[in-house]
C-alpha cells in the first residue's frame, strides 16, 4: 500500500473486482430479485414446501406448529429416541434454532449435552411463536425438521453444529461457495464476523481454495487442528445441480443457497437468502465482479445441469492459486 | 419498469435546476439576503383571541401596539371570517375590534404585526399619565410598605431612582419586608402600590419578551413609571430586566388587553418569530396563487410557521444520515433516530443533549435487564421500556433542576418513543451479538446526530432552509443521486483491505 489516497485504495479494489454493498443492493439486488418473491425465501417453511415440490432435496419435515394451542403435538410430532431441530420460520442467521439430540420421554437432550425438561422446550416453543426469534417481532411458527447427519469427513472441520455450504447462485449459475465452519471462538455459531472460519470453495472440484478467520488466512482449523487443504466436499456437482435449480424455483436471479451434506441423503437445501453477504469474496479472497459480468454477458438459455457445467470450466481455481495437496 | 439510470439523472438536474431557479428567484425578486443578519431583524407578533360565542352579537377589542421606543410598526392584518374589523386610538391607546352579529360555538380571531427593531424609533403619541391612586393596605402589610418606602425615599433623588431602589427591594429575596408584601401581592401591583402611596404615577402594564419560535405566551405584567415633565420608563420588579431590543410593550395605558362581549371563556396568547426578511419580501396582501407559486410559508400563521422551522431542517438532517450510511458506512441504531436526536440536541445544547442520551440508554438498558425476566411479550415490553424512560427523563429533570443545572426542564424534547425501541433493540443485539456490537451502533448513532446537529446548527443553513425553500429540492436532488451510489464505502475499504495488502505483497 504505497499510495494512501482512499481513492487510490477503491481503484485497486475495483480492479479486483470486489463487489461493495451499495452495488450489491443496487446492481444485484434491487435490479435481479423481484420483491414479491422475498417472501418465499424469508420464511423457511414456505422454502421448504416449494423445494419439495421442485424435488429439491431438504431435511425431513417432522411438522409445524402454528399456535400456542399446538404446543402440545410437540410429543406427537418428535420420534421418542431420535433427534430434532425446531426452527423458527422466520428467524435469520441461525437466531432460535433448538437442536435436540435424543428424547427420552420427558427429558431433551441438547447438542451442547445439556439435558433440557418439557417444560423448557415448551416455553422456547411459546417464544417462538411469539415472534421472539423473528424480524420485528412478528408471530411466527415453528417447524420441526429430522436431525441431519454429520458427514464424518467434513465434521472433523467443525468444533460444533452442522457446517453448512453457502453458494452465490447469479441467475441460476452457481458463480462463487464458501463453507462456514463454526469455531470456540464463535461460539458455535457461523458468523463470521464473530470468529467462525470461511473456507473458500473452489467451484469446479469442491476444494478449498483459502481459509479465513476474522478476515486474515489460517491453515488449520483452531480447535480440531485439522488442515484446510483436506477438505473436499463430497457429492460436489449433485450439490452444484441443485444450488442451479433453486433459480428456477424461486425466480430469484441473485441468491445465497445455504446447503448441507446428510451421507445418506446426500446434498440438502437448507434455507435460501436473497441478500446474501460479501463476506464470500473474502473467503475466496477473489471479488465477484468478473464472474457475475461473466454470468450476465451468457444470453444461452440453458438448463440447470448445463449451467453448472458451464460454472464450473468457467469459475475454476487456477491450481497455482489453490492450497497445495498433501501427496 | 425499472427506468434507467440516465432517467435519474434527468429527474435530479430537473429538480436541482428548479430548486437552484427558485432560490435566486426569491433571493433578486424578494431581496431575500443570501446571509442572515443581514438586512434588519423583524419580529411577527400574532395575538390568538379563542372564545366561545353564545349566538349573540358578539364584541371583540384587543388593545394592539403602535410604533414605540425601539420597534417601528411594519404591518399589521388579522384574518377571522365572518366578522367586520375596525381599529381606533382611546386614551392614547389603539385597539382593534372585531364585531359579528352572529357567532355561535368556538371562536378564534387571529391578529398579526410585524415590528421592525430600530434604536432610533419613537412613539408617535404620547400617554397621560393616571392620577395616583390613593392606596389602602392592610395593618401588617402597612408596615412593611412603609418601611420599604422609608428605605427607597433615603436613597433616591427623583421617581426614577425610586422606583429603581423599589424594584432592587422587591427583588431581594433577603427582604423580609419585601417578601411579605410579594405574598399577598403581585410584584407589579405591589410596586404600583408602593409608587402611588409615594404620590408618584405609576401604572401596570403588559409587554411580550420575544424569544424566537415562543409560542402561546402570555403577556407579562411591567410598571410604567412617570416623572414631574411626563415622561415615562419602564420597570420590572421581580423579573430579569431584558434588552431594548426584546421587549414590546403591548398595551401601555393599564387598560384592558382583551375584552369581549357577546361570549365567554375568552383568553388571548402571543407567538412570535424573528425573521430577517426585508420588507418587499413580506406580501402585503398574499393571495392564493401568489403563495402557491412563492412557495412561502411565510403566510402561515407564526404558530405554525415556528413550527415549519424545525421541519424544515429534517431534510439536512436525512441528507446527512443518507451520507453517513451510503459513504461512509456507518451502522446506526434505527435509520433516522440520529435525526431525531440532533433535533433534541438543537433544543438543548449538544453537551448536555449527549449526557442526557448516554445517561438514559445506560439506565434504561439496565432497567431492559431487568425486564428480561419477566417474560414479556414484545409490544409490551416495549411498552413498559416507554414508561421506565418517562420515569428517567423525570427524575433526571427533578434532579438536574435541584442541583442548579438549567438542562432538565428541556429533556422532554427527547423523542421518548424512539429512545424506548432504540433501548430494546440495543439490548437485543447485546443478548445476541454482544456488547462490542452495542457500542459500535451506539456510538455510529452518536456519531451521526452529532454530524447532522453541527450541520442543522449552523446560523446560515437554519436560514437557507427556511428562507429559500427551493433548496429543499435540491436537497432532494442530491439525496437521489446518493441513492444510486454502487461505489464503495469507507468502512469496506477497511473491510476488504487484506485484498489491498495482499495485492500489494503479490
Amino acid at each position: 500500500m504505497a499510495d494512501w489516497s482512499p481513492f487510490s485504495w477503491a481503484r485497486r479494489l475495483r480492479s479486483l473486482g470486489i463487489v461493495g454493498l451499495n452495488q450489491r443492493n443496487l446492481s444485484y439486488i434491487n435490479a435481479h430479485n423481484d420483491r414479491s418473491l422475498f417472501p418465499t425465501v424469508d420464511d423457511k417453511l414456505q422454502t421448504k414446501l416449494l423445494a419439495q415440490k421442485h424435488g429439491i432435496n431438504t431435511p425431513t419435515l417432522l411438522g409445524v406448529i402454528h399456535s400456542q394451542v399446538e404446543v402440545d403435538r410437540l410429543d406427537a410430532l418428535t420420534p421418542e429416541g431420535q433427534g430434532f431441530a425446531i426452527k423458527p420460520a422466520q428467524g435469520s442467521g441461525g437466531k432460535g434454532i433448538l437442536v435436540i439430540q435424543r428424547r427420552e420421554g420427558e427429558h431433551f437432550l441438547k447438542a451442547s449435552g445439556v439435558w433440557l425438561h418439557r417444560r423448557d422446550v415448551l416455553r422456547y416453543l411459546s417464544n417462538l411463536l411469539s415472534g421472539l426469534y423473528s424480524l420485528g417481532g412478528k408471530p411466527d411458527v415453528a417447524v420441526i425438521e429430522g436431525l441431519i447427519e454429520f458427514d464424518p469427513h467434513l465434521a472433523r472441520f467443525s468444533f460444533e453444529g452442522v457446517p453448512d455450504i453457502r453458494v452465490v447462485v447469479f441467475r441460476g449459475y452457481p458463480v462463487m461457495a464458501m463453507m462456514r465452519l463454526s469455531t470456540r471462538a464463535s461460539d458455535g455459531k457461523a458468523n463470521l464476523h464473530q470468529g467462525a472460519i470461511g473456507v473458500g470453495i473452489d467451484i469446479d472440484r469442491g476444494r478449498a481454495v483459502r481459509a479465513v478467520q476474522y478476515d486474515r488466512p489460517v491453515d488449520v482449523h483452531p480447535d480440531t487442528g485439522k488442515p484446510f487443504r483436506d477438505l473436499e466436499i463430497p457429492d460436489w456437482p449433485e450439490l452444484l445441480e441443485l444450488t442451479a435449480r433453486c433459480y428456477e424455483m424461486t425466480g430469484l436471479g441473485y441468491v445465497g443457497t445455504d446447503m448441507v451434506i446428510d451421507p445418506n441423503r446426500g446434498p440438502m437445501l437448507l434455507e435460501l437468502n436473497a441478500r446474501p453477504g460479501l463476506a464470500i469474496q473474502t473467503a475466496n479472497g477473489c471479488g465477484l465482479q468478473p464472474r457475475l459480468d461473466r454470468v450476465l454477458a451468457e444470453t444461452a438459455l440453458r438448463a440447470p445441469a448445463a449451467r453448472v457445467t458451464f460454472a464450473r470450466a468457467a469459475f475454476a481455481t487456477p491450481p497455482e492459486r489453490s492450497l497445495p495437496r498433501a501427496g | 419498469m425499472k427506468l434507467p439510470r440516465s432517467a435519474l439523472l434527468w429527474v435530479a438536474a430537473i429538480l436541482m435546476a428548479a430548486g437552484v431557479g427558485h432560490t435566486f428567484y426569491r433571493h433578486l425578486e424578494h431581496d431575500v439576503p443570501w446571509f442572515p443578519g443581514t438586512t434588519q431583524e423583524l419580529w411577527d407578533v400574532e395575538a390568538m383571541i379563542e372564545f366561545r360565542a353564545g349566538g349573540e352579537p358578539a364584541r371583540v377589542r384587543l388593545a394592539v401596539p403602535d410604533t414605540q421606543t425601539g420597534f417601528v410598526l411594519q404591518g399589521e392584518n388579522t384574518a377571522s371570517p365572518g366578522y367586520g374589523i375596525h381599529s381606533e386610538h382611546r386614551d392614547g391607546q389603539r385597539y382593534v375590534e372585531w364585531t359579528a352579529r352572529e357567532a355561535r360555538g368556538a371562536q378564534v380571531v387571529y391578529y398579526r404585526g410585524q415590528y421592525r427593531t430600530d434604536p432610533q424609533a419613537e412613539p408617535a403619541r404620547e400617554v397621560q399619565p393616571p392620577d395616583p391612586r390613593e392606596v389602602i393596605w392592610s395593618p401588617p402589610l402597612q408596615t412593611a410598605a412603609n418601611q420599604i418606602l422609608r428605605g427607597a425615599y433615603q436613597e433616591s433623588a427623583d421617581a426614577f431612582s425610586l422606583a429603581r431602589a423599589i424594584t432592587a427591594r422587591l427583588g431581594d429575596s433577603e427582604d423580609q419586608n419585601a417578601q411579605l408584601l410579594l405574598s399577598e401581592f403581585e410584584a407589579a401591583e405591589a410596586m404600583v402600590r408602593l409608587l402611588n402611596q409615594a404620590e408618584v404615577p405609576a401604572r401596570s402594564v403588559r409587554g411580550l419578551n420575544l424569544e424566537d419560535g415562543r409560542r402561546r405566551q402570555s403577556p407579562i405584567p411591567v410598571v410604567q413609571v412617570f416623572d414631574d415633565d411626563n415622561e415615562w420608563q419602564l420597570f420590572f420588579p421581580g423579573e430579569e430586566r431584558p434588552a431594548q431590543s426584546e421587549f414590546l410593550l403591548w398595551e401601555r395605558t393599564g387598560g384592558p388587553l382583551l375584552e369581549v362581549e357577546g361570549g365567554s371563556d375568552s383568553r388571548v396568547t402571543f407567538s412570535m418569530l424573528k425573521t430577517s426578511q426585508p420588507i418587499t419580501g413580506m406580501p402585503d396582501d398574499p393571495s392564493l396563487a401568489d403563495a402557491v407559486f412563492n412557495l412561502t410559508i411565510h403566510s402561515l400563521p407564526i404558530s405554525e410557521q415556528a413550527i415549519f422551522m424545525s421541519i424544515l431542517l429534517l431534510p439536512i438532517g436525512a441528507m446527512i444520515v443518507v451520507l453517513a450510511r451510503v459513504f461512509v458506512g456507518i451502522e446506526t441504531s434505527g435509520t433516522f433516530m440520529p435525526v431525531l436526536l440532533a433535533l433534541a440536541f438543537l433544543k438543548m445544547s449538544l453537551l448536555s443533549g449527549i449526557v442526557t442520551f448516554l445517561l438514559v440508554i445506560g439506565f434504561g438498558l439496565l432497567l431492559r435487564q431487568a425486564l428480561a425476566h419477566l417474560n414479556l411479550l414484545l409490544v409490551a415490553r416495549v411498552s413498559v421500556v416507554i414508561i421506565c424512560v418517562i420515569g428517567l427523563i423525570s427524575l433526571f429533570s427533578v434532579l438536574s433542576f435541584h442541583a442548579g443545572i438549567d438542562i432538565g426542564l428541556k429533556m422532554a424534547f427527547f423523542p421518548i418513543i424512539i429512545l424506548a425501541w432504540t433501548i430494546e433493540r440495543m439490548s437485543i443485539l447485546w443478548e445476541e451479538n454482544g456488547p462490542r456490537e452495542v457500542a459500535k451502533q451506539g456510538s455510529g448513532s452518536l456519531i451521526t446526530a452529532i454530524a447532522a446537529y453541527s450541520v442543522m446548527a449552523l446560523p446560515w443553513v437554519q436560514h437557507w432552509m427556511f428562507n429559500f425553500l427551493g433548496l429543499q429540492l435540491v436537497v432532494l436532488a442530491l439525496i437521489i443521486l446518493a441513492g444510486s451510489y454502487t461505489g464503495y464505502r469507507v468502512s469496506e475499504l477497511w473491510r476488504f483491505r487484506p485484498f489491498l495488502q495482499e495485492g500489494a505483497r503479490g
